[in-house]
């Protein structure tokens, strides 16, 4: 888990801040009512004005707000930190996984307002009142996406490792049309690699949901 | 096993897919302890030298970092021995010696990811170079690593009427899970538990055992899932030590995960291969010789080696066979098993040489292969335990469509496309090993098994619970199988296919124990239905323990442990491993058919279909011996296509060290695949009659596929892997 946000992270929390430091890592929150800040590195106060005074020493941090799964967040970060990490090592979503971190595996897809991206490569302080869905968002109420239950049926990994980018890449393959056939579904899922081996297990498995949209 | 087998051979779908289609599986970078922090390996950046000075003021003036970690100042570590292989392994930091390029030189330790990478990228290493020599085929070899010989090959070969002599090459190859090597370490005083990738997760207590001189008792290993491994997470490598000296040397707990660049450096990989082949054969296509002269790359620190040889003599009858296995040392890094290892290397030039041989003697490949069965294994002169390669071959050539395949090469197009089908065999010997696993059955009728094995991807606690579920007489929900903690019973290391076997009758022996001791304690129970019943009578399904024969007199494990006052059962089950020495001949087998379309103009292969056909015994799990069998025949695919470390023999630099450059298949690579297995057991092999699985189901891949390239070509391209390049 994330040793960056207070359990209440995700609720509103009006508690203020304790004094950072400038090694901190505890979250803080701010008074801004349901939000919280990631601490990061940056030195004090969560202001533009602070970081730009000691510039020098810390590196540059931002604050933004996005909502991941219906979740609002609104975090400080470190202008390099990435969508992907910011999920896995501040927010507590460790499902997008990190496999090569340079956009040629697909294993850290997630959807940013509806289209499909690698976490990876997308920085987090860019995605300014963005809708962030992860694999940890597909599922509602306990009730697997259908593409999650394909995947159980057709047997469609084995590690599990790139399964979370394929399951949410397939969501997107879906949403976008690109499923007429398995050479059309092979086309656009092959940003996404399974080093197991189960592509064509993940092929059936798209098509089994695509099936089951338009029925 | 008396007991009625209903979960054994079922497709049961995996128990932990929810866990898996949902992000909910932790792998090891996923744990953050409280006040973790992040750790960056910096590497060295030439191939043989000494390190003249190591500057980290930069680095450690950024804030947020807590120490940058070098041989300047790491802890002085005790010494130790390799076990495998020989010679003397990579230790974290405690000289200033560089053996290969990429080898860690510092670590950066600081608050953040991001603030580590960026401390990594600010140390300052200069060197004393000296020239590396990375180059299988322009250095010397250092002597025999491994011989065996029986006959007279050479003599037998002057004499034959029919001979072929060859050199086959392949390149290296890297395992490139999808999951990156990762540890995060924490101590406690003395006392220090990590969740590492791995394979093994005693394995890992036994090397930071002797890396730190702590007692094995002090360390735990945890790790519940691997994201992928086939092989490089089965040795804790020298990144892991260096985790473990960060987070003591900070006092805090520290994460480090290897970059996907790291990962072609100190993990391991398939080892290039320079294999010389001779065949001697009569015109009738017997084999009467075969030399095979193998050169393999190792590093200097360490002498890998692996089963390369033994396709070449066991796998057909031949009187006369010379070998010899040369390790050329190089300022590399230690290869490592790598899955089907010494195996799918193998049997490339083994089974391309009887391809060769057949289309020299107008013999059909599997024909050729039909007159070479032997009767027994030549090279160990033991008989064999089960071995049904021609049940493979018929069943493979009717399903494959293999008459249809035009033995003239260059015979057959479609459109632009030159098309041709090519078989090979395959094989990979049974291991088996001690294991241990406790059993556990609760007041509710549930039931825990566990034991210290992993699941890098074939479905670890599915075959299990499945085994587990038949031989206590419980559903599949009724039970549930653990693994992946150092603190359970001992398993062996997960590889070599041997999980199955050893964990399996492990497991299997646990729960008949347990199931024993319940049906002994109710018949010896006067309130039990079942008094005075013979214990041998009585079967347990569904929890339920009944009278054979008389199924309504009977009762359930909750009403039996209840009315004993027993909270619960509890047993360890064991398997004692292979016998010493071996009496039968164990291996899988395997058949795989190909068929491939090659463009004529820009010498592109598409594998349009394959077809592979096993001889690995019982099958656990078909859903996932399937799985496994079709993801071997993807990595196959790469192996004989697209897989090629390169290396920049400058510096001994990996060029392509990244998944855009290293080409792995992808989703549009994929033909149609599909997986038989032939029926059978085999109770020589262990207690539940498995052969073993995750290794076989790769050997004959790349093979299959280069001997259909020649049927669609004419072209015998004799390196591995096959491009573009090679074909025009």
């Amino acid at each position: 888990m994330s040793t960056e946000l207070p359990a209440e992270a995700e609720t509103s929390s009006v508690e203020p801040p304790p004094a950072p430091t400038r090694r901190t890592f505890i979250a803080t929150t701010t008074a801004a009512g349901g939000v919280a800040v990631v601490g990061g590195l940056v030195a004090g106060p969560p202001a533009l004005a602070v970081e730009e005074a000691v510039a020098d020493e810390v590196p540059p941090g931002s604050r933004v707000s996005l909502t991941v799964n219906g979740v609002r967040h609104t975090v400080t970060i470190d202008n390099r930190t990435s969508l992907l990490d910011l999920l896995r090592e501040h927010l507590d979503l460790t499902g997008s996984k990190k496999g090569c971190n340079a956009g040629a595996c697909g294993a850290c897809t997630v959807l940013v307002d509806g289209r499909r991206v690698n976490s990876c490569l997308t920085l987090a302080v860019r995605l300014e009142g963005a809708e962030v869905t992860t694999i940890e968002g597909l599922a509602k109420g306990g009730q697997l996406h259908p593409l999650q239950q394909a995947f159980i049926e057709q047997d469609a990994f084995q590690c599990g490792f790139c399964t979370s980018g394929q399951i949410v890449s397939g969501v997107g393959c879906i949403q976008e049309g690109h499923t007429g056939s398995r050479a059309e579904i092979r086309e656009w899922m092959s940003g996404n690699l399974c080093r197991c081996g189960c592509y064509v297990k993940i092929e059936r498995a798209v098509e089994q949901a695509a099936a089951g949209r338009k029925g | 096993m008396s007991q009625p087998q209903a979960a054994v051979g079922a497709a049961v779908p995996r128990v932990d897919a929810r866990l898996r289609v949902t992000g909910g599986a932790k792998y090891a970078a996923d744990n953050s302890p409280d006040g973790v922090v992040h750790a960056v390996i910096v590497e060295s950046s030439i191939g043989r030298g000494r390190i003249t000075g190591i500057d980290t003021r930069a680095a450690e003036a950024r804030p947020g970092v807590l120490k940058v970690i070098s041989h300047l100042n790491a802890p002085k570590l005790p010494p130790v021995e390799g076990r495998f292989p020989p010679g003397k392994p990579l230790r974290a930091f405690q000289d200033d010696r560089v053996q290969f390029f990429g080898q860690p030189v510092a670590v950066a330790v600081a608050t953040t990811l991001e603030t580590a990478q960026h401390a990594a990228s600010l140390v300052k290493v200069s060197y004393d170079a000296e020239t590396s020599s990375t180059d299988i085929s322009d250095a010397d070899a250092a002597g025999g690593t491994q011989t065996y010989a029986r006959g007279d090959a050479d003599r037998a070969l002057d004499s034959a009427p029919v001979r072929l002599d060859t050199t086959y090459r392949t390149a290296r190859n890297h395992h490139n899970p999808m999951e990156p090597a990762g540890i995060v370490a924490q101590w406690d005083g003395d006392r220090l538990t990590v969740w590492e990738k791995t394979q093994y997760v005693q394995g890992t207590v036994f090397t930071l055992s002797g890396e730190f001189g702590i007692p094995p008792d002090h360390i735990r290993v945890i790790s519940p899932f691997i994201g992928g491994a086939f092989g490089n997470a089965a040795r804790a490598w020298v990144h892991s030590v260096i985790a473990a000296m960060a987070a003591r040397e900070v006092k805090r707990p520290v994460k480090l995960v290897l970059t996907r660049r790291q990962m072609y450096f100190t993990v391991g990989y398939r080892p290039a291969y320079e294999y010389g082949l001779r065949l001697g054969a009569d015109r009738g296509g017997r084999l009467t010789a075969s030399t095979h002269d193998v050169r393999a790359e190792s590093s200097r620190y360490e002498t890998y080696s692996e089963s390369v040889l033994v396709p070449g003599r066991m796998l057909y009858s031949t009187p006369n066979v010379r070998q010899a296995y040369d390790h050329v040392p190089l300022d590399v890094s230690t290869p490592w098993f790598m899955r089907g290892p010494g195996y799918a290397s193998g049997a490339y030039p083994v089974e391309s040489a009887m391809d060769e041989l057949a289309h020299e003697l107008g013999v059909d490949p599997i024909e050729l292969r039909l007159r070479n069965e032997p009767s027994d294994d030549e090279s160990s002169n033991l008989p064999f335990s089960t071995r049904r390669l021609r049940d493979c071959y018929r069943t493979g050539a009717r399903e494959f469509g293999w008459h249809r395949r035009n033995p003239k090469p260059r015979s057959t197009r479609d459109g632009d496309w030159l098309i041709g089908m090519g078989m090979a065999a395959g094989v990979y010997d049974t291991m088996r090993s001690e294991a241990q696993a406790s059993v556990r059955l609760d007041a509710d009728g549930t039931a825990l098994v566990q034991s210290a094995t992993s699941d890098m991807g074939p479905g670890t606690a599915t075959s299990m619970s499945q085994v587990a579920a038949d031989a206590l007489g419980l559903t599949m929900r009724q039970v549930t199988f653990r693994l992946g903690d150092s603190l359970m019973p001992p398993a062996p290391v997960h590889a070599g296919s041997q999980t199955m076997a050893s964990v399996g009758s492990a497991v299997q022996d646990g729960c008949d124990k347990l199931r024993k001791q319940a049906i002994a304690l109710a018949v010896n129970d006067k309130g039990s239905p079942l008094h005075g019943v013979d214990a041998a009578d009585i079967v347990v399904r569904g929890g339920r323990l009944y009278a054979k024969g008389e199924p309504t007199r009977g009762e359930t494990y909750q009403r039996l442990l209840a009315r004993n006052d027993r909270t619960h059962l509890e047993v360890l089950g064991s398997y004692a491993g292979a016998p010493e020495p071996e009496r039968f001949s164990l291996y899988a087998y395997s058949a795989i058919f190909a068929e491939v379309a090659v463009d004529a103009r820009l010498g592109l292969v598409r594998v349009r279909r394959m077809l592979g056909v096993y001889d690995a015994a019982r099958i656990v799990n078909p859903r996932l011996a399937d799985s496994q069998a079709i993801g071997a025949m993807t990595g196959g695919i790469g192996q004989a296509l697209l897989e090629h470390t390169v290396t920049d023999h400058r510096d001994g630099r990996i060029v392509n060290a990244n998944l855009a450059d290293y080409l792995v298949p992808t989703h549009a690579d994929m033909p149609d695949l599909k997986a038989i297995f032939i029926d059978g057991q085999d109770y020589e092999a262990d207690p539940i009659g498995v052969k073993g699985l995750g290794e076989v189901v790769i050997v004959g891949v790349a093979p299959a596929i280069a001997n259909a390239v020649f049927n669609a070509t004419g072209r015998r391209i004799r390196q591995l892997p096959i491009t573009a390049e090679a074909l025009l």
